[in-house]
């Protein structure tokens, strides 16, 4: 067992913790629980138990997806589209949405992961397709590129940052830099814009989405094989702040710290969603649900295909197709489906669990696709976080600290308009352990007081009224939350071994990128779709 | 000793006048901030003499060394009081136990005051009669408090203000403490007064550095603003409300901007009101206001014998009701918000007009704040304009308070382009009202549209008619549409806030 002060200050920092300890823990008034992911079920399967399944219980189908995530959704939605029928998705958790699963309450709809969508360029027309499906298209500019309705984007004011007291604007700590800081912060955004304005000889640009049409030059795939923190380092930036600012973008999309994110993803993040040097980044797509909407997009569309409470045993690939073994959740009864083709749209490192004959000649080594662990707390407040000081920067969609190991909060009631009054705020912590695995032990060890006390503890030294406003506190464990895109992964090979299919099971998930949004999800989705199209 | 008496006797006189300085600040700063004068003052004075009498009576507990023990009082007094304005604005403004903080400095003041005459006269008491002392320190303990009495509301309030009076009378009050180590010398024990003139000494920096830096303290704010009595002060959930009483008439400060002047506010009314009013092709009958919560707006609206109903909404209830309970109020706005063709929404109407079934206005009257807040901001964007005249009919008017074209020239073209790009015709028009300055309006519709000329006989009004409405269309060099590209206030990039930060901060 672990006092208070020691699990505060394993999650955030030792002042924090003798702070937080000085002050009394008055989480008793607040209501709350731990939600959804289930731990307990899925770990059934690290037993490899054998599930026998009676004569009566197999049923036909052409196309099982495994894995109701985004990247197992799109795959479904483009069979659909393509007025294909015969399929059937199953998902672990009574709804799909995976990460990008989303709550909601009297006031507002909230996230649960992922919650914003850069809008794209118009180049990849398969997501333009989904978002005019969406009516999420107003038109376009004469360059042909999208605009999006202004409700959907991030509202003004998007982002603000807590620094030793004070809320300021943006995400880069302005107040206070030195000549040298914005020196470095200038030099490194020419860096940047450098690696923006590449081209390979195929004309093919280092950093794009997807990660499938980025160039595999050498030059570029290079930088994989260094850590964030060592190119900045060779690159001779020392600044405190620019490394906190790219530190930040690590964990912020990858759960990873500097030194655990490989070069060529960290650039990813700062190039890829930027039209050319000097440009605006794209804007935010985003709703109070955040990617939620999404998912409900995506499941209003394949409703009869879609089964939750799911729990794939066993998928056995046969001269013909495969066996799918799965359980009610619900019944806890096993039941089986022949299947001419299988889509795997689960976190890779599973597939050794899961697929008979996997481990006897492994296509890939799944055990690398390694997933990190996240926590997110949904805070129900009755009145609006109180700053310090009347004239800080005001309440903002995205609300960073400075000093903490978390990301902060989102803001739910932002999109909507709803200014004044209660809200649900969004509290991300990724857990940034070296060993993911010890993350996430570290994570299920804890219980709901426990990490919402490090959340309260987090966000009081912003908010003094932080405890007092909040009156309910959800907490969504993500065990296997997204993959790590540590030095060398991505351009490691085992991603592009997982791209083939093994016998009639084809992979599609965010992990066969090394990148763990949205964007990359949908593309491996729609490609497994297509190559079934194709073979049927 | 002897010597010092009559200077002692001054003594009485500085510290009566300080003590009664603090109870009428005191006094002053809670019906300030917290509103209803009379229970404050009332509350406070019977507070402060309560504690007086408290202290007095703690002067028995008081046996040795009553000179060291006098100057250490007087001491107190002076940073406690010199302190208490500052402190109780920062208080009011910071804690959530304001009135804990308020009656305990009162209390506080007052026990130390209640010691210092019983304790002054024990020392006194070797030197004269009896009947003597009892006559001439309580004649000036009363002089001192007449002193005070009139130099408040005359001199102090209005030069000093309340923050530097406190601090100038803390001060006086260290003074006459440092000076008592001279006066009392014989009756201190030696090895003490260089210790009391370091203490005194002390208090007194504290107390000048105070004074020195009060500018720069922001709860000077508030106390500076308001020129005039306040009538009505609240915080509601969303704003701080306070009306004032001048001369010439009474104003509405939300947030310490103010709203109108009784005085000229017809001239803004009229001039948001009927130009869109008299725009409508036709009797206007179902009339939208978004804001207007003072109901002035709706008064005009209510002149025109065609409106069947008026929805009005509006952030704050406690505007709304302040509308038809404030009888100043009330009595402007011919409560108009109590007619029964009037109907009452308390909602930010962003939020309203996302969800809303109501539509099919003929006219719409927006009379929000000045955009300088992002909440605000949103009230201004295309997403708004675009949401609002889907509640619209094709040929509705619609009239919009705009900030001034003078003060903030971008501010204002940006909200007239902002309007242009979410689909409507404009004639943007700019007129004075006194207590504004120049200040601007824009006129818009769906389509296509002429200036509106004639003004209806029948329609009372004290400010325009044919020829000033034909003028306020013209806008001079200095207000008129400005060269340089202005962006469209959006969502997602909130420009008109920027612009407007930017502009309203070289008055500031």
């Amino acid at each position: 067992m672990f006092t208070r002060r020691e699990i505060l200050r394993a999650f955030l920092g030792l002042p924090v913790a003798l702070a937080a300890c000085k002050s009394s823990s008055r989480t008793n008034a607040i209501d709350g629980r731990i939600v959804g992911a289930s731990n307990e079920i899925g770990h059934i399967l690290r037993d490899r138990r054998k599930f026998e399944v009676p004569v009566d219980r197999w049923t036909d189908v052409d196309t099982v997806i495994v894995g109701g995530g985004i990247a197992g959704l799109s795959a479904a939605w483009s069979l659909k589209r393509k007025g294909f029928n015969d399929f059937l998705l199953l998902e672990l958790e009574e709804r799909a949405g995976g990460t990008s699963a989303s709550g909601s309450s009297d006031l507002t709809a909230y996230p649960w992961g992922a919650h914003y969508l850069p809008v794209p360029f118009a180049q990849n027309t398969e997501l333009v397709e989904l978002l005019d499906e969406m009516r999420l298209i107003e038109s376009k500019d004469e360059a042909g590129e999208l605009i999006i309705p202004e409700q959907y984007l991030t509202r003004d004011p998007e982002e603000r940052i807590y620094h030793k007291g004070r809320w300021y604007e943006g995400l880069y700590l302005y107040a206070g830099a030195s000549e040298e800081d914005l020196r470095q912060y200038n030099a490194f955004y020419s860096e940047v814009g450098k690696w923006i304005n590449w081209r390979d000889p195929e004309g093919r640009r280092a950093f794009t989405v997807p990660v499938s049409s980025c160039s595999t030059d050498a030059e570029v795939t290079a930088l994989d094989k260094i850590s964030f923190a060592q190119w900045l380092a060779d690159k001779g930036f020392s600044s405190e702040r620019l490394e906190w600012y790219c530190d930040y973008a690590c964990r912020d999309d990858y759960g990873r710290t500097l030194s655990q994110t490989s070069a060529w993803a960290g650039l990813f993040y700062f190039c890829s969603r930027v039209p050319a040097a000097g440009e605006e980044s794209q804007s935010f797509i985003t709703f109070p649900e955040g990617n939620g909407r999404f998912v409900d997009h995506f499941v209003s569309r394949i409703k009869k295909n879609l089964q939750g409470s799911s729990l794939v045993a066993e998928v056995i690939p046969g001269e013909e197709g495969a066996e799918v073994v799965y359980i009610d959740t619900k019944t806890k009864q096993a039941r089986g489906i022949r299947a001419k083709n299988v889509i795997y749209s689960a976190p890779m490192f599973t597939a050794g669990y899961l697929i008979r004959g996997f481990n006897d000649s492994p296509p890939f080594a799944a055990a690398e696709f390694r997933h990190n662990s996240w926590f997110v707390a949904n805070l129900f407040l009755k009145e609006r976080p109180k700053n310090r000081f009347e004239r800080d920067f005001p309440l903002s969609w995205d609300n960073v600290l400075y000093e903490s190991p978390s990301l902060g909060y989102v803001t739910a009631t932002h999109q909507k308009g709803i200014d004044y009054g209660p809200t649900v705020l969004t509290y991300y912590y990724p857990m940034a352990e070296e060993d993911t695995r010890l993350g996430m032990q570290k994570l299920l060890s804890l219980d709901w007081k426990e990490l919402s006390d490090i959340c309260l503890a987090d966000l009081e030294r912003a908010h003094e009224n932080i405890r007092e406003a909040t009156e309910r506190i959800d907490i969504m464990r993500w065990g296997h939350a997204m993959i790590s895109p540590k030095t060398g992964f991505i351009w490691g090979g085992e991603r592009e071994k997982a791209m083939k299919p093994f016998r009639n099971i084809r992979f599609a998930h965010s992990d066969l990128s090394g990148i763990a949004i949205f964007e990359e999800a949908f593309h491996h989705g729609l490609r497994a779709a297509s190559e079934i199209e194709k073979t049927g | 000793m002897n010597r010092s008496v009559p200077l002692l006797f001054l003594n009485v006189f500085v510290v009566a006048t300080c003590g009664l300085i603090y109870e009428l600040l005191a006094g002053t700063l809670a019906s300030y901030v917290l509103g209803d004068s009379v229970t404050q003052f009332s509350i406070i004075i019977g507070l402060y003499l309560f504690a007086m009498g408290v202290g007095s009576w703690l002067s028995r507990f008081v046996e040795n060394d009553l000179a060291e023990r006098f100057i250490d009082i007087e001491l107190a007094v002076a940073i406690l009081g010199g302190v208490s304005a500052p402190l109780l604005f920062f208080a009011f403004a910071n804690v959530s136990f304001f009135s804990v903080v308020l009656y305990g400095m009162v209390f506080g003041i007052g026990a130390l005051v209640g010691l210092e005459i019983p304790l002054l006269m024990r020392i006194l008491k070797d030197e004269l009669d009896f009947k003597e002392l009892v006559a001439r320190v309580l004649a000036l303990d009363y002089v001192g408090a007449l002193v005070a009495s009139i130099l408040f509301p005359i001199f102090l309030v209005p030069t000093l203000g309340l923050v530097r009076t406190s601090l100038v009378f803390g001060i006086l009050n260290g003074i006459v403490g440092l000076w008592g180590t001279w006066l009392l010398t014989p009756l201190l024990k030696p090895g003490k007064i260089v210790f009391l003139r370091i203490k005194g000494v002390f208090v007194i920096t504290l107390l000048v550095i105070g004074a020195i830096k009060a500018d720069s303290l922001t709860v000077l704010a508030e106390e500076s603003l308001f020129q005039e009595t306040i009538i009505h002060a609240q915080s509601s959930r969303y704003q701080r409300i306070v009306v004032t009483r001048g001369r010439t008439g009474f104003s509405l400060f939300l947030n310490g901007n103010l709203q109108f002047s009784s005085f000229d506010e017809y001239r803004y009314h009229e001039a948001l009101v009927h130009p869109a009013m008299i725009a409508f092709e036709g009797e206007p009958k179902r009339v939208l206001v978004l804001g207007g919560g003072d109901g002035l707006a709706v008064r005009e609206i209510l002149k025109y014998p065609s409106v069947e109903h008026v929805t009005l909404v509006d952030l704050d209830p406690a505007i709304t009701s302040l509308a038809t309970d404030l009888p100043v109020l009330a009595e402007l706005n011919k409560r108009s918000l109590k007619d029964k063709r009037v109907t009452v929404v308390n909602s930010d109407a962003y939020v309203w007009l996302d969800r809303t079934d109501a539509s099919g206005f003929d006219v719409a009257i927006i009379d929000f704040p000045d955009p300088n807040n992002f909440a605000l901001g949103k009230l201004y964007s295309t997403r708004f304009y675009k949401m609002l005249r889907a509640k619209l009919r094709p040929d509705s008017t619609v009239g919009i308070q705009s900030t001034s074209p003078l003060y903030a020239r971008n501010s204002y073209w940006c909200i007239v382009e902002t309007l242009e790009a979410s689909g409507f015709k404009v004639k943007p028009y700019q007129t004075t009202v006194p207590s504004f300055g120049i200040w601007g309006y824009v006129l818009a519709k769906g389509s296509e549209f002429e200036r509106p000329k004639e003004i209806p006989a029948e329609i009372p009004l004290a400010f325009l008619d044919k020829d000033s409405m034909a003028g306020m269309f013209d806008f001079p060099v200095d207000t008129s549409r400005p060269d340089n590209e202005l962006e469209i206030n959006r969502l997602d990039n909130q420009a008109l806030v920027r612009y407007y930060e930017a502009e309203w901060r070289r008055f500031e």
